[in-house]
């Protein structure tokens, strides 16, 4: 009786490769997928009073907050723009990154019961992630169109929107990038030190004011903070966004700079994850 | 030609003992350090075999499983039995893929649904359907072949009423019911059950053995069973895996491999004692003990039981009364009994007393000595003298759970229409 190798479908082996990564299998998985992307959907306002308003209610009301704050107590420059606009423009891509960011990076230790039971390509939850956070982005972007239309009409605001409007697929795909790459790294950093957990929140707000949600990146240009913008890979995306809808430059080179730096944040995450996922149930 | 689709090559898996977390980053660097040189990974060295008995003396790693391997046939019901802590659930967890080997590799062929917890990846606040669905899918189906045999599970696990309700809400029974619906319905080429048939009544007891034998047997799959229950064991496994302290102890016929596990517990039961040096046999300065025994070897159920006492006396006295109390494993006392014996100053007597078959119950039991003269003042008491297990057989009907009661009498019945 000889046997060959391809025979047998599953070979459970003490260690992966780096690249061992079965992508066929997770394709075989995407009915598991589109489950969990369901799951998180209606699990953000099950059992609440409003339901799916909340998707509208959260971006409304940080964007008078910071109308308030930042644009009336503070009165921090919005570059001529209306500060609705400007805020609610950052806000959106904002929040996108930093809840892919946040719902990637507690995978392990949240789901740590169910990983000590059953198998299941776990790169399934943090890609769950993601993909409920982009239609919950993409229900968010109707609402500026809301108030750009309602600015255009009882503002008499001019119609900015321009072509770079056609990058918006590019800029999502680096926030999406950004957001469950360095979640991944995250996540399977903490399965052995829980520091990190802690230092999350911490180090997504100070993300938040290294990049120009809440001020234009004109206003740090010849000051000595400017270089954490430009480093920040979250700047470029943001201010590609403003631009193509409120009008303003665009800087490629430094949307080329997210995009490199997005890319391999999400092969290192993919990697790290890969390589945690096997073992991690004996060290969570 | 027999079709193997598990094939289990020299598996061993190492653990951490104490507390994990502290001292892992200077654990890691020591490794990464030690790969460095070259050399071999220092904390694999240190490794010994699992035995819970031993205290850990010197280092914190533990071999779970060491050198385990096996094959499993297509269509076969493999069981695997051994003590608590011989490796058993660390066996099932690499199988079902959720922790890796530190050695060896598995091979299989098909998918694997493991079974081993009560309602494995449910979700407590979706309902009855959408765990179907998110079962399923966890298990690697399609939607399509799930929405195909929904209605069958339901059907199977009998909780048509309460399918939309969250499952947070069911009782455990049905918890188990619709947990082992999905997993046996689903069409894994291997099912992985552990302990499950601890859960759940009668009923649904007989209606899972079927679909067992049936998965196993009509539908060409393959089972492997993990239980402390050599009943359910007996009657579901043709083959057997006994596991102890990490290692493959054998392989075989489940019958044969029961009796080797039995055996195995005995010897941390004392079924016999016996003396040749008068002062260290147990006893006092009246009356000692020069050997006991607890006849047969292996005891089941069903066997006749012999227990035997050779008895020293060194009193004055000629005529006494013999007892001993029977105690099983919760210190209740099944019962007690006593005989009459004469034994000449300085000679030596033999006391046997039969307990008849099919009246104790399996469990662990202990013997407490006594002696006592004619007129009943006490010389000699001695706590667990010897202790024994009785075993319960496999069965042919459906229940497979431990049979109440403290004994398993066969009772005579008359039953009228």
């Amino acid at each position: 009786m000889k046997e060959t190798n391809e025979e047998w479908t599953i070979v459970i082996k003490p260690h992966a490769g780096l690249f061992d990564i079965d992508f066929r299998e997770i394709l075989q998985y995407r009915d598991l997928l589109m489950i969990f992307i369901r799951r998180d959907l209606i699990g953000l306002y099950k059992q609440t009073l409003l339901g799916p308003l909340w998707f509208f209610i959260q971006p409304i009301l940080t964007t008078i907050v910071y109308v308030v704050v930042y644009g009336g107590i503070m009165q921090q420059t919005t570059d001529n723009k209306p500060q609705i606009l400007f805020y609610l423009s950052g806000i959106v891509l904002w929040n996108y990154f930093s809840d892919c960011l946040i719902a990637t990076s507690n995978t392990f230790i949240t789901n740590a019961a169910i990983f000590g039971k059953v198998y299941f390509p776990r790169v399934i939850l943090p890609l769950s992630k993601v993909i409920s956070n982009l239609l919950k982005m993409f229900i968010q972007l109707l609402l500026l169109v809301v108030a750009y239309i309602v600015f255009l009409i009882l503002h008499k605001y001019t119609f900015q929107v321009n072509l770079y409007i056609l990058t918006l697929p590019l800029l999502v795909v680096i926030m999406a990038n950004l957001g469950l790459g360095l979640g991944m790294i995250v996540t399977s950093l903490t399965t052995k030190y829980r520091d990190l957990q802690n230092l999350i929140v911490f180090g997504v707000q100070l993300l938040m004011f290294a990049a120009p949600i809440i001020y234009p990146l004109s206003k740090f240009e010849h000051t000595r903070f400017h270089i954490f913008f430009v480093l920040n890979p979250v700047t470029a995306v943001v201010e590609t966004f403003r631009a193509s809808v409120l009008g303003g430059p665009v800087d490629l080179k430094m949307l080329g700079y997210s995009f490199t730096v997005s890319l391999v944040l999400l092969i290192v995450g993919f990697l790290i994850f890969n390589k945690v996922e096997r073992s991690f149930i004996d060290t969570v | 030609m027999s079709n193997i689709v598990i094939k289990v090559e020299n598996v061993s898996k190492l653990y951490r003992l104490g507390e994990v977390g502290t001292g892992t980053l200077s654990h890691d660097l020591n490794r990464w350090w030690a790969k460095m040189l070259g050399k071999e990974d220092p904390t694999m060295k240190v490794g010994m075999v699992n035995d819970r008995t031993q205290k850990a003396v010197g280092n914190d790693y533990v071999w779970a499983l060491r050198d385990v391997s096996f094959d499993v046939k297509q269509g076969e019901v493999l069981g695997i039995i051994g003590r608590n802590g011989a490796g058993k659930s660390t066996l099932l967890k690499i199988l079902s893929r959720t922790t890796p080997p530190t050695e060896g590799t598995i091979k299989a062929k098909g998918r694997i649904a493991s079974l081993l917890e009560v309602g494995t990846g449910f979700h407590p606040e979706l309902t009855g359907r959408e765990n179907i669905f998110q079962n399923g899918a966890i298990l690697g189906m399609t939607r399509r072949e799930i929405t195909r045999k929904f209605d069958e599970i339901v059907d199977f696990a009998g909780v048509a009423k309460y399918i939309d309700t969250p499952v947070k809400r069911y009782s455990s029974g049905m918890y188990v019911r619709l947990a082992f619906a999905v997993a046996a319905h689903l069409e894994p080429e291997i099912l992985i059950v552990d302990e499950v048939l601890a859960v759940g009544d009668a009923e649904f007891q007989k209606k899972c053995l079927g679909k067992m034998k049936d998965v196993s047997m009509n539908e060409g799959r393959t089972v492997l069973f993990v239980s402390h229950n050599l009943a359910a064991v007996k009657t579901l496994c043709d083959r057997s895996v006994l596991l102890s302290q990490g290692t493959v102890k054998e392989i075989g016929q489940t019958n044969h491999i029961v009796t080797q596990y039995v055996k195995l517990n005995a010897e941390h039961l004392k079924r016999r004692i016996s003396y040749t040096n008068e002062a260290e046999a147990p006893g006092n300065d009246k009356i000692k003990i020069i050997s006991a025994e607890v006849h047969p070897d292996i005891i089941s159920v069903d066997d006749d039981i012999k227990v035997t006492f050779d008895i020293l006396n060194k009193t004055p006295h000629k005529n006494f009364k013999v007892a001993f109390d029977l105690v099983n494993a919760n210190e209740q006392i099944v019962f007690s009994t006593a005989a009459d014996i004469s034994i000449a100053t300085n000679g030596t007597g033999k006391a046997q007393c039969h307990i008849p078959a099919n009246f104790l119950n399996d469990d662990i039991y202990s013997v407490w000595f006594y002696m006592f003269t004619n007129e009943m003042m006490p010389l000699l008491l001695l706590k667990e003298l010897l202790s024994f297990e009785v075993v319960d057989k496999g069965r042919d009907y459906a229940y497979l759970g431990k049979i109440n009661g403290v004994v398993r009498p066969i009772l005579k019945w008359e039953t009228t229409k």
